[in-house]
Order: C-alpha cells, then sequence, then structure tokens
C-alpha cells in the first residue's frame, strides 16, 4: 500500500478522470438520448456491481442475493412515484380513486399503512438509505455472529431472494404482483418521461455513482479496508489479533446493500418501472457476472463490467433476436476462462505494463507495482 | 409448439414456402394496394419509417425464456398475415418490413425494446406482447412516444387505450357465455376455481365469481384455489376437488404448470369423461405440451379452435401449415395474433393515412371479414366484437366445437357489477 493510505493513488485520480470524461463528455455528446437512457440503465446495475466488490472481493463475502436490496430501493421509488400518479383525478374510473390501480384490481379500497409514508419524498429517499441498511444489518448480524459464512452464506442470501420475490408476486394487491409498479409518470411534479428529464436524470445519475465510487475508494483505502482483505485470506488471524470480524463482514454487507438500493432506486426513475424480475435469484446472479466480468477487485472495473455486459446484451439481442443467449453465454465463458481476474485483471496484466513502460521511464522511484493490488499478485482465490 | 428447430430450414426454402403460402390468399385481399401509391409526404406526417415502397413494422415477442413456447405461435401467425399483405401488394402501395425484436420472457426487456423500435426505429406499429404484465411494462412506452400495439393474448379488461388495439378477448367475453352454457346445458351448479397467481387469473375468476352467485341461480363457489406461476403440485388441491365434488372445475392455471395438472388429475382417477372440466387457459398450443389424452374430455372456452369450419379458416391452417410446418398447431392466440397486421392494413386504407393518431381515430368500426374466426370488428374501446366458443378436447389434441354464440359479443373491459 502506499505511504498515506487516506488519499487516492494516482493511478485512481486518473481512473476517475478517465470515468468522468466518458460518463460525463463523451457519451452524453455521442449517444442519441434513447441510447444515453439505455446507457443510464446499464449504470444503474453498476452500483450493485460496485457493492458486490467491497462486500465480495475485498470481504469475501459472496452474496447471491444483491437482487434484493436492488428491488428494495426501486420498490421504495417506486410506491413514492405511483402514489403521485395515483392522484384521485388520475383515477377517478376505479371503484375506490386516489389508491393504485393494481389495488383496485385486488379489491383493496383502504392505501395499506406501509404505504402511508411513501407519501413524502424525503421519507422514502431516507427509505432507500435506511431499509436496505437495516434489513443487510439483520441478515448480517444472524449470519456472521454465529460464523455463517462462504457458500452457506450464498446459499442463504439466495433463499432469502427466492422468498422475497415469491412474497412479492403472492401478495399483488400490496404490492402490485408479478406486474410489478408501473406507469409511473412524476416526481414531485416534474415529468420523468420527457427526454430532457431523462438526460437530468443521467447526469444526477453519475454524480451518485461518482460519490459511491469515493466512498468505496476510501474504504478501500481506510484500515478498514485492508482488515477486510486480510479478514478474507485468513480470517482466524484476524480474530486471534483481538478484532471483530463479524462486525466488519456486517459492515461491508450492508455497504454493498446500500449501494444496490441506490442503483434500484435510480432504477426506477430511469425505466419508469420496478418488477419482481429484478429481485430474484436469476437477477441477483447476473449481477454477480458483471462484478466478475469487471474484475471482482477492481472498483472501476464494477462499472466498466457492467457497461459492457449490459451493452452486448442490448446489441446482441437487437442483432440475433432468436440466438442472442447463445453468443451471450459463449462471451461470459470467454471472458471469465482467458482473464479469470475479469477486465481489470486483464487490463493491469497487459495494458498497465505499457502504458507505465511508455510513460513512467523517468519516475522509477514510484512503485507502480504497489498502487496495484492485482498486478502484484492480490492472493487470488 | 413449434420451437425454431421445427420451422423451414433453409432461407430459400423458407421464401418459396412463403410465397406458396400466400398464393391462394392473393385473390382474397381487396385490390386497393395495386392502384397508385399516394405519395409518402401525405400518408406519413409525423415521421414514421415510411418511405416511398416501404413501411416499418416492429413484431415484440419472447422468442427466448419461459414464454418462447406461446409467444412463437404469435410471431409465426403475424410474419405469415405481412408475408400474404406483401404478396398482395402491401399497404398503401408500401411492402412491410419487419425489425423483429426478443421480449426474452422479461418485463423490462420488453419495455426497452418497445422503446427502442419506437425511438430509433420509428415503427408504424408494433404487433407484440403476451403476457399482461409484458403489456404493462410497454403501455407506458407506446402512450409516451405515441405508438400502436397490437396486442394478441386474451387478458383481464380493466384496460384501454387509445395507442393499443386488443385482438383477443377480454375477460366478459370469454367468461360469460361459457358460463350460462355450461349451466343451462349441462345443469351445472357448484363450481371449483383453480388459477395460476397473478392478475390475470385472479380478475378472471373475480368476474366469474360474480356471475355465477349474482346471475346464475342456485349457482355457488365451492372452493378458489391459487398457484404461483410454475407451480407442478397439485394434489392439495385436488385431494380438495375430489371431497368438494363440485360440478365443474373452473380453470386458469397457466403455462407448464398444466403439464403437471392434468397428468396429475388423471393419476388421480378423475375421468374428465364423467367430470365437467372447463378451462380458459389451455388452447392447441398447451395441449401439444400437455397430451391428448391426459386431458381429452375437458372443455376449452376461447373465441377460436383450429377445427373450426369455415372458408376463411381452411385458407389460414393450410397456410400456416405450408409456411410453418405440419407440426404446428394454431391455438385461440395465435388466430387474434394474425388479425393484427390484417386489421392494420384496413385500418391504414381506411384513414389513408399511417400517423398513429389517424389510425387510432380510425380503428373503430373497422371490419375484417376474413379472420379465421369469423367477421370481426373493432370497437370504440379498441377491443374487438368477437363470438364466444366452447370446445371440447380429443386425444388428437384437437377440439370439437360444442357451442358458439350466435351473436358477436361487445367487448366490456370495464365491465359494471362485475368489479
Amino acid at each position: 500500500m502506499t505511504a498515506n493510505p487516506r488519499f487516492f493513488s494516482r493511478s485512481e485520480l486518473v481512473g476517475l478522470g478517465v470515468l468522468a470524461l466518458l460518463l460525463v463528455v463523451i457519451l452524453p455528446m455521442s449517444l442519441d438520448i434513447f441510447r444515453l437512457n439505455l446507457v443510464a440503465k446499464y449504470l444503474t446495475y453498476s452500483f450493485v456491481a460496485l457493492g458486490l466488490v467491497i462486500c465480495w472481493g475485498y470481504g469475501g463475502i459472496l452474496s447471491l442475493g444483491q437482487g434484493v436490496f436492488f428491488g428494495i430501493g426501486g420498490y421504495c421509488m417506486a410506491m413514492f412515484l405511483k402514489l403521485e400518479a395515483s392522484s384521485v383525478e388520475n383515477t377517478k374510473i376505479q371503484s375506490t380513486p386516489g389508491i393504485p390501480d393494481f389495488m383496485d384490481w385486488n379489491q383493496i379500497t383502504q392505501l395499506p399503512l406501509f404505504w402511508q409514508p411513501f407519501h413524502s419524498l424525503t421519507l422514502s429517499i431516507l427509505a432507500v438509505f435506511v431499509v436496505p441498511a437495516i434489513f443487510a444489518f439483520i441478515i448480517g448480524a444472524a449470519m456472521f455472529k454465529r460464523r455463517v459464512g462462504g457458500v452457506y452464506f450464498a446459499i442463504i442470501t439466495q433463499a432469502i431472494a427466492a422468498i422475497l420475490t415469491i412474497l412479492i408476486v403472492g401478495q399483488q394487491g400490496y404490492t402490485g404482483g408479478i406486474n410489478g409498479i408501473t406507469d409511473l409518470r412524476t416526481l414531485h411534479g416534474w415529468d420523468i418521461r420527457t427526454d430532457s428529464a431523462k438526460f437530468i436524470l443521467y447526469f444526477v445519475e453519475v454524480a451518485c455513482l461518482f460519490g459511491c465510487l469515493l466512498v468505496a475508494l476510501f474504504v478501500k483505502h481506510s484500515k478498514l479496508g485492508r482488515i477486510l482483505l486480510a479478514m478474507r485470506d485468513k480470517e482466524d488471524r484476524v480474530r486471534f489479533s483481538g478484532y471483530s470480524v463479524a462486525n466488519f463482514k456486517i459492515f461491508a454487507f450492508c455497504l454493498s446493500a446500500v449501494f444496490a438500493s441506490i442503483g434500484g432506486a435510480l432504477f426506477t426513475l430511469e425505466v419508469g418501472f420496478m418488477s419482481p424480475s429484478f429481485v430474484g435469484i436469476v437477477p441477483s446472479i447476473e449481477m454477480v457476472i458483471y462484478a466478475a466480468v469487471g474484475g471482482r477487485m477492481s472498483i472501476f472495473g464494477a462499472v466498466y463490467g457492467t457497461m459492457v455486459v449490459n451493452y452486448a446484451k442490448t446489441s446482441l439481442s437487437e442483432s440475433f433476436p432468436e440466438l442472442w443467449q447463445f453468443a451471450f453465454g459463449a462471451l461470459f465463458i470467454a471472458v471469465v476462462m482467458l482473464f479469470p481476474n475479469g477486465l481489470a485483471g486483464a487490463w493491469n496484466e497487459y495494458v498497465q505494463p505499457l502504458i507505465d513502460r511508455t510513460f513512467s521511464r523517468n519516475k522509477r522511484s514510484t512503485s507502480v507495482a504497489s498502487e496495484h493490488p492485482l498486478a502484484n499478485g492480490a492472493p487470488a482465490e | 409448439m413449434a420451437t425454431e428447430d421445427e420451422g423451414p430450414q433453409s432461407r430459400l426454402r423458407r421464401s418459396l414456402l412463403m410465397g406458396m403460402a400466400a398464393a391462394p390468399f392473393a385473390g382474397l385481399l381487396p385490390k386497393t394496394a395495386f392502384a397508385g401509391a399516394p405519395a409518402t409526404s401525405a400518408i406519413n406526417t409525423t415521421g414514421l419509417a415510411v418511405t416511398d415502397t416501404e413501411v416499418t413494422v416492429g413484431i415484440l415477442h419472447s422468442v427466448t425464456g419461459t414464454m418462447a413456447i406461446s409467444e412463437t405461435g404469435s410471431v409465426e401467425a403475424e410474419k405469415l398475415a405481412i408475408q400474404q399483405i406483401n404478396d398482395a401488394g402491401g399497404i398503401l402501395g408500401r411492402k412491410i418490413k419487419i425489425i423483429q425484436e426478443d421480449g426474452a420472457s422479461d418485463w423490462p426487456t420488453f419495455a426497452e425494446k418497445a422503446k427502442k423500435l419506437l425511438v430509433n426505429d420509428h415503427v408504424a406499429a408494433i404487433f407484440g406482447c403476451w403476457t399482461s404484465a409484458s403489456r404493462k411494462a410497454v403501455l407506458p412506452v407506446v402512450e409516451q412516444y405515441n405508438g400502436m400495439l397490437y396486442y394478441p393474448t386474451f387478458y383481464e379488461g380493466l384496460e384501454q387505450s387509445k395507442n393499443v388495439i386488443y385482438t383477443g378477448q377480454e375477460a366478459t367475453q370469454q367468461i360469460l357465455a361459457s358460463l350460462n352454457w355450461v349451466n343451462k346445458e349441462k345443469g351445472a351448479k357448484t363450481f371449483f376455481m383453480v388459477g395460476s397467481d397473478y392478475i390475470w387469473p385472479r380478475t378472471s375468476n373475480k368476474i366469474a365469481r360474480k356471475h355465477i352467485e349474482g346471475h346464475l341461480e342456485g349457482c355457488k363457489v365451492v372452493g378458489e384455489e391459487y398457484f404461483p406461476l410454475g407451480a407442478t403440485q397439485f394434489n392439495s388441491v385436488i385431494n380438495k376437488i375430489k371431497l368438494k365434488k363440485p360440478d365443474v372445475i373452473w380453470m386458469d392455471v397457466v403455462g407448464g404448470s398444466n403439464v403437471a395438472f392434468y397428468k396429475q388429475l388423471k393419476a388421480a382417477g378423475i375421468n374428465l369423461d364423467k367430470q365437467l372440466l372447463l378451462t380458459i387457459s389451455v388452447t392447441e398450443d398447451e395441449i401439444d405440451g400437455i397430451g391428448g389424452e391426459n386431458i381429452a374430455g375437458a372443455y376449452a372456452c376461447m373465441k377460436y379452435f383450429e377445427s373450426l369450419k369455415n372458408p376463411n379458416n381452411e385458407a389460414f391452417v393450410s397456410a400456416f401449415h405450408k409456411m410453418w410446418g405440419d407440426k404446428t398447431v394454431i391455438g385461440d392466440v395465435t388466430q387474434a395474433a394474425y388479425l393484427g397486421p390484417n386489421l392494420w392494413k384496413l385500418t391504414a386504407e381506411k384513414a389513408g393515412s399511417f400517423d398513429i393518431d389517424k389510425i387510432a381515430a380510425a380503428s373503430p368500426g373497422i371490419e375484417f371479414k376474413g379472420a379465421p374466426e369469423g367477421y370481426v370488428k373493432i370497437h370504440d374501446n379498441h377491443h374487438l366484437w368477437s363470438r364466444t366458443r366452447v370446445g371440447r378436447a380429443r386425444p388428437d389434441g384437437q377440439f370439437d366445437v360444442v357451442f358458439e354464440t350466435p351473436d358477436l359479443i361487445e367487448p366490456n373491459p370495464f365491465p359494471k357489477g362485475y368489479q
């Protein structure tokens, strides 16, 4: 590690700069609003991948249930938007005007209690942060205090994802069921469906992403980050050194849950609806794939990995509507076989040394390797 | 149900078959298409993908994922209809070009692809969606970007949009007449309902229950059970059915769950020759999976069966088999999907334009006399007037039509007294 861990290393500053250039200047200038909105959709998943880098890459806690937290954030935002869209005059065709349409179809005549807080935007945004944190804390405390980890933890998170999906689908009067919460229109009177709104939302999202990136980088460089790494590699040694391993794990898991939830809330705003198809086992595993393709040890890799995988998904399915899933699967297998450490691993192995050789001949004193735990042979699992 | 492997194998064979398939239809279609084509600027004032020779439409169904088994039939029917229209000269002098997108059985993907078709490709119409969830995901998109969606599936109603033409039945069209029939003809008094747990079965059963308890004398519902999509364990509900001995088992379980249900029903010794079973969710497509011997004797209420006897249907069935192979079957939704492009053509010719607003305004009152199900007409509420029919499943996977309503039934997506 560098001498002063509190500050970001030079290559990380370059990384932030390049990503900012790409997201703030190059993409908005080169893409039409439809494609830019797709990029915005991809980026919402990168919040989840970023959380997985912290929790899986650094902490060694593989969660196969991140869709749960993505869904919590998404539903919190969707409930607020749905209530706003279900004003009395918008819903006068219903037998009970003023409640969301799917409640009316399910013979519910009064807004359920747990929907009430979502009349307020402040409370809804608060819920996006607090609800997943509490939920992750309960799961984490129950598991990690008992030293449940590894595969067992992964299986339990999967089970939670399955349970939550069944709950949402089964309670359709309260949740919209398998259709999800659709037809969302305005945020505090501001129409989120217009092109200009999509444009603004994109930049709001990029700002949020950079906020999360900074938090992730800070965690990585803090003592906490190093304890996480140490824990991942030799949990018992950390425990015998007097650290409470469970508490650190709970923190990493909660942080990844909040990141996922922010992504979910932004997803609802960008795409205009939320459904249980983001909550279950399959989407949760897909989110792990994003982190794996990007490189599970790399904070920037998470963002690029998510964008690459989702772009491939879109373009392959547009070109080969009937065969694209085979191509998509092949692509994933190829990346994992050729670059076990993901795109970031490939970059550090092949591209970065080239760049360093070209640009830093006169700066031999700065140890390049020390800035790249991965290239430096971070213990691969 | 056809998979892609069962379709025509080579490009050459496919195009040959398309040509052959369309030949018998050329004479059926109006000749207006051959008249001098109007100028593009006159028939397209809103920037749709219309050139002097072509008009672009989108097909948006799942061809991958769990819904592919159901939606493939709709894709095939829509392609057949478009091929026939092109062979007869196209619409307003323009050939139809198809951009196909895959919804991948995933509702957000449907929304993304619908947006792509409208914003990127500027299609003049979208033929697509199957499940209610996919339609609910696409609806805000077509309304916002002012597209035109032709939706083929029978569905729960409670919806009406300027931007959607519903070519399937809404719930009351499918349910009420068949309940009257089973009550009057079969003397049924007690009903046990089994459905999949989502909006369509729940709404359909709500309507059926109101009708049974409110409009049919002395009738009642003795049980109502729901199972998650994809459920395969029905033994508990089958035991309850044996205990309650209802006159009619009323079914709206969808998709693959049907295979398990009917096999377990047969294994439990319930003989469909003696036990009345009325389903609103099994078409020829599903029987392909269930196996005709497992469901023979059950009654289905639909608006269309492949075995319908009329000249339109005979021509349609033979063209469909020529294009997609003899093993394919044609279910209710496949036929409804076939109506989409044909109705759109008639509407565009009446409106003299491809503009979405003019198509929407011209749609009410459009009549399609060549429909395989018989004459249909678009109502002011953008649903179709159509007949309800009851068919009895045969071991060979086809239905014998045992009842049809004498008149077309008015679509009523917001039925008073049934909500």
